[in-house]
């Protein structure tokens, strides 16, 4: 399948090119995930008490949701072409499951959202108070539908459900569209990110409207939002925290790797506990099991985590790459055996097919029926394109920061969120000085928070494209290297200097505040 | 209900629907073309202003049915997806890079402190109305005219010579096809903005340029139509599945598929009617939605005889058996069934979106809603 060339400047810089466009897109989503709804419950209110105010403070937001709006769709589009221009293979071996979330979210979300959204921001003059208030609340539906499609298809990447090998086309398709659709991991996958969005957009508009406060300046408008907001966002955090824990315990199950990494877990252990903190050590002692240069750990918290069971034996990285019999766990090697007699099935299938050997071409077929060959043979179909054990254990250190980083930030805003309520309901917030200076500095927080945690879910299932099955190397367009790295620094330029006028432009209109917002009945 | 369909209805079914939103496409590209006449209609900040914002409210629409249109190829035909998009690298990139700068020039264009300037945020709606609509049509073309690529025996593509796609615009027949794109997108904007301007300085205009675009588009367009039903086309046999060059192939297939045939002829006339109409008669308004729907025809006419009548629809030059038709490209019948299913939902899309649109038209604009209205490009 692959040429002898050696593939890894072209895999590093397709991969780099990749997480390049999803962490700029990224950077979007989430305020737009979140807002959109936000900016539905203020107008709600505008409709039902016809106070103006409440107006004035719809279209303000709605100012700054556009202005996020477009960059996000600037950098969405790159990402669904991607798939084909730099994962080329990886669309035909997945394309017809993966496809259809992908023309689904077309046909069901963004004709929603792109048509209300004109509706939204052009129609206040054109169309009835009501009509309007359904648009405001479409858009939002729309952006959230959207985000339950493409996580539909990136949960398939991580667990891929409702799916058989077909030897003939040399590709996985769809057998249930169901489990597709309501996998576990997509289920949890989808409310974990679109709490976390709205969590990213309450903490923005609470940290916007704390600055208008130290200001003096809108006062009105900054008290009624971070009331909205720090409802909201408490609500959604306590979601954010509950779907995470469904995330880990998903993790444990389906992507064991991902969870020793993200633990920073080498050597497995029963009752095993939770680093709440940790500073890691280089990779060579690291690798003896001599992890953490300093560490806070919560005893038999890991354990239950992943499977609910204080006591429960958690595995590590050595225990994968090495093998655990104890444990049932095989070695890397074993698996990578197994992946290459898989491979190699496939191979002498097409072989004999294509030399009109039919008998023998119907007896390897139906191998790829068996269940015991599935099981013990083609579910390691991945490993067989690289012999290398190292090529199998994930980024240990940005996995383990990365999460680290998101769930104390998690637990952070939630406290945060409390406390602006506790201080709004007393009618105290023009007065909490250092809470008002602090919130705009969470905002840029929330982000990174956001980030790290697509870090931890894509970094700490590398090499895979899809779990076990399609490893990068074998996913990749076989382009020259140099191409793809000319339209990394492309992108990478263009988005950077888009990034820098949507936030140059959005302080500008914060700024600038609610004076040309109307606002009449 | 699309269960008891054969797998080869169904992928007829989605080269219908695929077909249907390409020429949807080609169509809504008439934001494209405004983009490229911002200068010409408008000769003052009030009139670019007008003929910004007027495309601004419909820009979405086009881009929304490009991802689609993407999605929708991608869900139907996957092979056709990682063969072109991961073998003609730089025709996409191109593209998608033409796509990703106008996304953010309207909102951007007129806001404080927007880094780049207006000027450059109308640039990037110039690049994005030239490239976008050229290359889409060349891109297009090479449906008929093929590309030099192989697939290998796990269906991996391995395109030949180092140009990845570029290439296909120095082939004669498919750069015709782009700047016929490229002059009705102008031709259909013009249309456009007599519609739904409310402002005579720019309908004039409009009219002017109408009659300006339509000569080169007829000329392009005739010169592709009529050369190709002259080229060899690629077909297959439907029992070996072998492909083989035939003479005069698209025209056999226009001859053999009367109803194809009848829809081209309709959708020609309708274009023809739509400019005729507006440049003959005083105060036409309504030339776009007969231009618009006689676009719609032709262009979903010329993706049928690209797919049908065992045609292959995306064809390798290189080696004519790597050739993609709708019958080894497409998706499993599982997926086109659980598909199908899906595609019910596009009328209701498109109700939604008339509905909207009509919504938002009843109120034409003016000079009067530009100083007045609030959310401006």
């Amino acid at each position: 399948m692959l040429a002898s060339i050696d593939l890894t400047p072209l895999v590093d810089w397709s991969r780099a090119q990749f997480a390049l466009t999803a962490m700029y897109h990224w950077l979007f989503v989430p305020l737009t995930l979140g807002i959109t709804w936000i900016i539905a419950m203020m107008e709600t209110i505008y409709v039902k008490t016809g106070d103006p105010e409440w107006k004035k403070l719809t279209k303000f937001w709605m100012k700054l949701f556009g202005i996020n709006f477009a960059i996000g769709v600037a950098t969405g589009i790159i990402m669904e072409f991607e798939f084909g221009t730099n994962w080329s293979n990886y669309s035909w071996f997945v394309g017809d499951i993966f496809g259809a979330p992908l023309a689904i979210e077309g046909i069901m979300a963004f004709f929603m959202e792109s048509t209300f959204i004109a509706v939204m921001f052009f129609g206040w003059n054109k169309v009835s108070k009501k009509f309007h208030l359904a648009s405001s609340w479409l858009v939002a539906i729309g952006a959230n539908l959207s985000a339950l499609w493409i996580l539909v298809a990136n949960a398939w990447m991580q667990y891929p459900a409702g799916t058989a090998f077909n030897p003939e086309t040399a590709r996985n398709e769809m057998t249930s569209f169901w489990e597709v659709l309501f996998s576990p991991v997509a289920v949890n996958k989808f409310l974990h990110t679109i709490t976390s969005g709205m969590v990213l957009a309450s903490i923005f508009v609470i940290g916007v409207s704390a600055w208008f406060l130290l200001r003096k300046k809108e006062t009105r408008l900054a008290l009624r939002s971070i009331t909205v907001a720090s409802v909201f966002g408490l609500l959604a955090s306590v979601s954010l925290a509950l779907t995470g824990d469904g995330s880990a315990k998903q993790i444990a199950e389906v992507q064991p790797m991902k969870l020793a990494a993200m633990e920073g877990l080498y050597n497995g252990k029963s009752e095993a506990g939770l680093v709440a903190f940790g500073i890691l050590n280089g990779k060579e002692k690291r690798e003896t099991g001599e992890t953490f240069a300093l560490k806070l750990e919560m005893p038999n918290l890991l354990s239950w985590m992943a499977y609910g069971d204080p006591k429960r034996f958690v595995a590590g990285v050595n225990d994968f790459t090495h093998g655990n019999p104890g444990q049932g766990i095989l070695s890397i090697p074993e698996k990578v055996e197994r992946g290459k007699v898989a491979r190699q099935t496939l191979t002498d299938y097409k072989h004999a097919k294509a030399a009109g050997n039919l008998a023998k071409a119907d007896s390897l077929k139906l191998l790829f029926k068996d269940k015991t060959f599935l099981d013990s043979k083609f579910k390691y179909f991945g490993y067989g394109f690289n012999d290398d054990v190292k090529y199998y254990v994930p980024q240990v250190p940005l996995t383990f920061y990365s999460f680290h980083i998101m769930v104390i930030f998690g637990f952070g805003f939630m406290v945060f969120f409390a406390l602006m309520l506790f201080f709004s309901a007393r009618g105290e917030l023009p007065q909490r000085k250092f809470w008002l200076r602090l919130a705009p500095w969470i905002i840029p927080l929330s982000y990174v928070a956001s980030e790290a945690g697509w870090i931890v879910a894509e970094l700490g299932r590398q090499p895979w494209t899809i779990q076990d099955l399609l490893p990068t190397v074998a996913a990749v367009t076989k382009l020259d290297a140099g191409s793809v790295m000319v339209t990394f620094f492309l992108f990478a330029v263009t988005f950077t200097v888009l990034a820098i006028a949507e936030v140059n432009i959005m302080l500008k209109a914060i700024k600038h505040g609610t004076k040309n917002e109307g606002g009449t009945k | 209900m699309f269960e008891s369909l054969s797998h080869l209805v169904l992928q007829q079914y989605w080269w219908i629907i695929v077909s249907l939103l390409g020429s949807l496409l080609v169509f809504l590209m008439f934001v494209q073309g405004g983009q490229t006449l911002f200068r010409n209609l408008g000769k003052n900040e009030t009139e670019v202003t007008m003929l910004v914002n007027s495309l601004g409210r419909k820009w979405e629409f086009t881009f929304t049915t490009l991802v689609t249109f993407g999605g929708a190829f991608f869900a139907s035909f996957p092979l056709f997806y990682s063969s072109s998009f991961g073998g003609a690298y730089w025709v996409w990139i191109l593209i998608l890079f033409a796509f990703v700068i106008q996304a953010v020039s309207y909102e951007f264009r007129t806001k404080a402190g927007n880094f780049l300037g207006q000027k450059t945020y109308e640039t990037f709606l110039f690049v994005n109305g030239l490239l976008g609509t050229i290359l889409i049509g060349t891109a297009v073309g090479t449906f008929f005219t093929g590309s030099s690529f192989s697939l290998n025996e796990m269906n991996q593509v391995n395109w030949e010579g180092p140009a990845r796609g570029l290439e296909a615009a120095f082939n004669v027949q498919n750069l015709s096809l782009g700047l016929a794109v490229f002059f009705l997108s102008r031709v259909l904007a013009t249309l456009y903005f007599m519609n739904n301007i409310d402002d005579e300085v720019i309908f004039t205009r409009s009219k002017k340029h109408l009659l300006i675009n339509t000569i080169p588009f007829l000329v392009f367009f005739l010169f592709f139509l009529i050369r190709l039903m002259f080229l060899n086309g690629y077909a297959y046999n439907p029992d070996t599945k072998l492909v083989f060059l035939e003479k005069f192939k698209y025209l056999h297939n226009f001859l053999q598929m009367p109803f194809v045939l009848v829809m081209l002829l309709i959708g020609v006339v309708g274009v023809l009617y739509g400019i005729g109409s507006s440049l003959l008669k005083n105060k036409c308004t309504s030339g776009i939605w007969f231009a618009g729907a006689g676009t719609v025809l032709t262009v979903m006419s010329l993706f049928l005889i690209a797919g049908f009548n065992h045609t292959s629809f995306y064809p390798s030059s290189y080696n004519l058996q790597s050739s993609l038709t709708i019958e080894n490209a497409s998706s499993s019948k599982f997926t086109l069934t659980a598909m199908s299913y899906v595609s019910l939902l596009v009328p209701f899309v498109l109700a939604y979106i008339c509905y909207a649109w009509w919504s938002m038209n009843k109120k034409k604009i003016t000079r009067e809603e530009m100083k007045t209205e609030e959310h401006l490009y």
